[in-house]
């Protein structure tokens, strides 16, 4: 996030995008709705009637995969009317004019026919977000996991900077991190193209640095295969080993048909978790670690905040803390890696990070602190951007709007969306030990429209057969009005019907990130 | 100090800032005002009226949590017009529902069988289960109320225990509005409210309906807040032993991207019951269902506790130097006959930031290569 979470409560107008919040991040939402009930404007623009829309003055129901047309036509709608923030794009900008003629085209009247969102939403829509003040973005994975996620986050950079509501307090553009550390998996170094702190792995000065502070030669400046890439060439045998930490790429993968096969063809696969989960079954060797409750250390949050982890019970049996285990990996190869403590680590990071070599624990004792924070003295960096952005000018991307990988046709006529119910977390390894949790959110559910259930002819409660070109799943009929005509919302938690063997495995070319948002299915009353 | 923004509360001198409440400048400066309804961040609604004071010039005792200071206020925060009123308060309400927490009368003479029940038998279940820790049992120790003319009263509703989280035994609950508060103000979900009148008068979710058939969505704001035991987490008092010792744990929630801060309750090395950390960034005392009571998985005993190796097709329990071994051989060999390419790591968004960094380090340093990825787009 550029801005922090309080920080979204003082915004004059909030646009939440891609973000059921109130199911995926509860807290985050009270926030929102705190700022309506004091009377700001929140906007929701999603297809699903998410709870939020209870709250939203105005809601905009695209239909799925049409996100850069409806940004588009509100920055049509704001440069027609001379609404854009001139100031700001002269200082602080470029690429201004380029941007102006893409976005040209983008007429509320042809947005309409695209997206399925009145002409006259959009204009509305747009107005209301030019001339607030302060206005915040809200965005999740209903944005990023497109064929299209890099150039749709890109255009509502566009639409941020093109109105001035970024780099102050009230403003800001900001994704909300989906798991407790995904932040600081990606800080670091946690993926293929860097190391910590987003330093490239193919800058000479960067791999000189890491060389010196590891006391080693020989890092690849070659940058490595993103998950979906590794388990698609395992499928081809031209990947052969992978030690999984903590994940459950066999519920959470896209197509899983196929990554199943690709899991299955590696040579060795290890995997470190808390339980057995579906991909620890699949491993030739399984190695129990800690909890979060049973470990030392830090997380950084969706608003780049460092806090303390603290142990609170002893872990049971012979599990061992999961750095531990990888170190003794290490030594065992014949490269001593070796910790007294997590906090040891901690200042090793510190060592090779920039944004975190002013953060100590000593220092968050009582309370984290936001990175970039350079030096001991530095106070952190709630707001990002605020004289210039980390390539000095920000730059407006001219961007079209472009189909999903997979549209509907006769064959496969609905819109399948998967993503998260409240009491339910990701493959549901923890969650679904909770007996309680278990009985508020029991089972997979097909919400579908009223209209759509009718034209199938099937009802509430019955159990239906939902197949793609790749899989096929069975579970329950949920027919609801949270649902628009012509797509389904599938929660992808429940390995027993896992939505991802009906996901299509195409990928952002940029981000990596699969389409988990469009595909095309087709329902029948189960056999 | 200027006459135009001060107050004077028991004799002392203090400023204060525009919309400031009598009780909010006590507050600030360490005076003790007891209060049950007031609920920090939301509108105040003097429901209660424990928090009232005595101002020069008012014709009645004020409500210090409604009541703006005002310049020239002369406020006495515990006079004996004050303390006589807070007692009568007190007592009206332990009066009216099922408080039985032994402050009946103080002498031992006066204890019951009930009481010496209870304190030979802690899973005793008759007893107000936040003994202990409750608001309105610590006002009436202060205050030395006793209530032994009065009858108990039973109430007029039963206990509601159909959902999984939350036990509301409205025989307990003195209609402070803290909750709704909670629920409306802070969490904003809407779910409860006053419903019925006078002696009837009940918080209601929804049309009066179970929490579950409402629009409640267990976030447990409402259970934190309830400042006695009208509201109580369902698992907390199976599992917490109301004499063994626990102990306090501020940490970083695991679930969510938010990072809200939490306070876990242990004891006998098990998690009993989660609180929201009060004061604190960026959740200020907020948590969600799965934040407080989804803890269960810790001490599931589904957990993993011994390396397994895949022998004959099955995964068999071995030793560590076993399985280490195993690993470390394996993924040598690998190396050596298919080259560091061919290999990768998937660190984990669940994981510290301290793990996350060795796990780099070692696909880095020790397999030679950059193939290291988690699931941040999944």
């Amino acid at each position: 996030m550029t801005n922090t979470i309080a920080d979204i409560e003082t915004a004059d107008v909030i646009l939440v995008t891609g973000s059921n919040t109130t199911e995926n991040h509860p807290v985050l939402s009270t926030f929102i709705k705190r700022a309506a009930l004091k009377g700001k404007t929140v906007i929701v623009i999603d297809p699903r009637k998410i709870k939020l829309t209870e709250h939203s003055q105005k809601w905009l129901r695209p239909n799925p995969g049409t996100d850069i047309a409806w940004i588009n036509g509100l920055m049509n709608v704001i440069v027609k009317d001379n609404l854009h923030d001139k100031e700001f794009i002269k200082n602080r900008t470029e690429g201004f004019e380029a941007l102006q003629e893409t976005v040209k085209q983008y007429t509320p009247a042809y947005v309409e026919e695209i997206t399925g969102i009145p002409a006259n939403d959009i204009v509305e829509t747009a107005r209301l977000f030019a001339k607030a003040e302060k206005a915040s973005i809200c965005y999740c994975m209903g944005i990023t996991q497109h064929t299209c996620g890099t150039d749709n986050v890109k255009s509502l950079a566009n639409l941020s900077m093109l109105c001035g509501h970024l780099g102050k307090a009230g403003s800001g553009l900001n994704p909300l991190r989906g798991q407790n550390n995904v932040q600081g998996a990606c800080d670091m170094g946690g993926l293929p193209n860097v190391f910590t702190a987003y330093q490239k792995v193919d800058d000479p000065t960067a791999i000189r640095k890491y060389e010196t502070a590891w006391n080693i030669s020989g890092l690849s400046n070659k940058p490595g295969l993103a998950v979906t890439e590794m388990i698609h060439k395992a499928e081809k045998g031209e990947f052969k080993s992978l030690y999984i930490i903590g994940e459950n790429p066999l519920v959470s993968d896209p197509d899983l048909n196929h990554a199943e096969k690709g899991f299955r063809n590696l040579e060795f696969l290890v995997v470190q978790d808390i339980f057995l989960t579906e991909t620890a079954k699949l491993a030739d060797v399984v190695l129990p670690s800690f909890c979060f409750a049973e470990k030392d250390g830090t997380f950084s949050n969706t608003e780049r905040r460092v806090q303390r982890v603290r142990k609170a019970v002893e872990a049971p049996g012979f599990t061992r803390e999961d750095w531990k285990i990888t170190c003794e990996i290490a030594t065992r190869m014949g490269t001593k890696m070796h910790y007294n403590s997590s906090e040891e680590i901690f200042e090793e990071i510190r060592k090779v990070t920039p944004s975190y070599a002013g953060i100590t624990w000593k220092r968050i004792e009582n309370g984290g602190i936001h990175w970039p924070c350079p030096t001991v003295d530095h106070p952190g960096t709630p707001i990002l951007h605020t004289t210039q952005f980390t390539r000095g000018n920000g730059l407006f991307h001219a961007i079209d709007h472009q189909p999903p990988a997979e549209v509907t046709d006769a064959q496969y006529p609905l819109v399948l969306t998967t993503g998260r119910v409240l009491y339910h977390y990701h493959t549901g390894s923890m969650t679904m030990k909770s007996d309680g949790l278990n009985e508020m959110a029991p089972e997979c559910f097909v919400e579908i429209s009223p209209n759509d259930a009718t034209k199938l002819d099937i009802s509430d409660g019955e159990m239906v057969d939902v197949f793609s070109r790749r899989g096929k799943i069975k579970a329950k009929l949920s027919v609801s009005t949270k649902a628009v005509d012509g797509t389904v919302f599938i929660p992808f938690h429940f390995a027993k019907a896992a939505a991802n063997r009906l996901t299509n495995a195409k990928i952002d070319p940029v981000a990596k990130i699969p389409e988990f948002k469009v595909c095309a299915i087709t329902i029948q009353k189960a056999a | 100090m200027s006459k135009e923004n001060t107050i004077t509360i028991d004799n002392k001198q203090f400023a204060f800032k525009a919309g400031e409440t009598i009780l909010e400048v006590a507050q600030r400066n360490n005076i003790f005002i007891p209060t049950l309804c007031h609920l920090k961040g939301t509108t105040p609604t003097g429901e209660c009226r424990v928090c009232v004071v005595e101002v020069k010039g008012a014709r009645e005792l004020v409500p210090s949590c409604a009541a703006p200071a005002v310049s020239g206020m002369f406020v006495r925060s515990e006079s004996p017009e004050v303390i006589k009123e807070r007692k009568n308060i007190i007592q009206l309400m332990l009066a009216s529902g099922n408080h039985n927490c032994a402050i009946r009368k103080f002498e031992p003479e006066d204890w019951t069988s009930f009481h010496l029940k209870v304190l030979k038998e802690d899973s005793y279940n008759e007893l107000c289960p936040v003994w202990g820790d409750c608001k309105l049992q610590d006002l009436a120790y202060r205050y030395q109320v006793t209530t032994k003319s009065l009858p108990v009263s039973s109430s007029n509703y039963p206990m509601e225990t159909v959902n999984p989280f939350i036990i509301r035994d409205f025989s307990r609950c003195i209609l402070c509005g803290r909750c709704v508060q909670a629920c409306r103000e802070i969490q904003v979900n809407n779910a409860i409210d006053f419903g019925y009148r006078g002696a009837k008068a009940k918080i209601v979710a929804g049309a009066d309906v179970a929490l579950k058939n409402s629009d409640c969505v267990f976030c447990g704001e409402c259970v934190q807040v309830c400042p006695v035991g009208a509201l109580i987490p369902k698992e907390t008092f199976k599992n917490k032993k109301r004499f063994d010792k626990t102990e306090s744990v501020r940490t970083t929630c695991s679930y969510c991207g938010v990072g809200c801060q939490m306070d876990l309750t242990v004891q006998n090395n098990k998690i009993v019951q989660i609180n929201g950390a009060k004061e604190a960034e960026p959740n200020h005392g907020s948590l969600c269902v799965k934040g407080r009571y989804g803890y269960d998985f810790v001490a599931s005993s589904e957990r993993l506790t011994t390396p397994l190796i895949k022998k004959n097709g099955k995964l068999e329990e071995a030793s560590w130097d076993e399985a280490l071994g195993l690993v470390a051989n394996r993924f040598t060999e690998i190396k050596t006959k298919h080259g560091s390419d061919l290999m990768g790591v998937l660190t984990s968004a669940r994981v510290t930031n301290e793990d996350n960094y060795v796990a780099q380090k070692f696909t880095r340093a020790v397999l030679k290569t950059n193939n290291i990825d988690h699931c941040a787009r999944l």
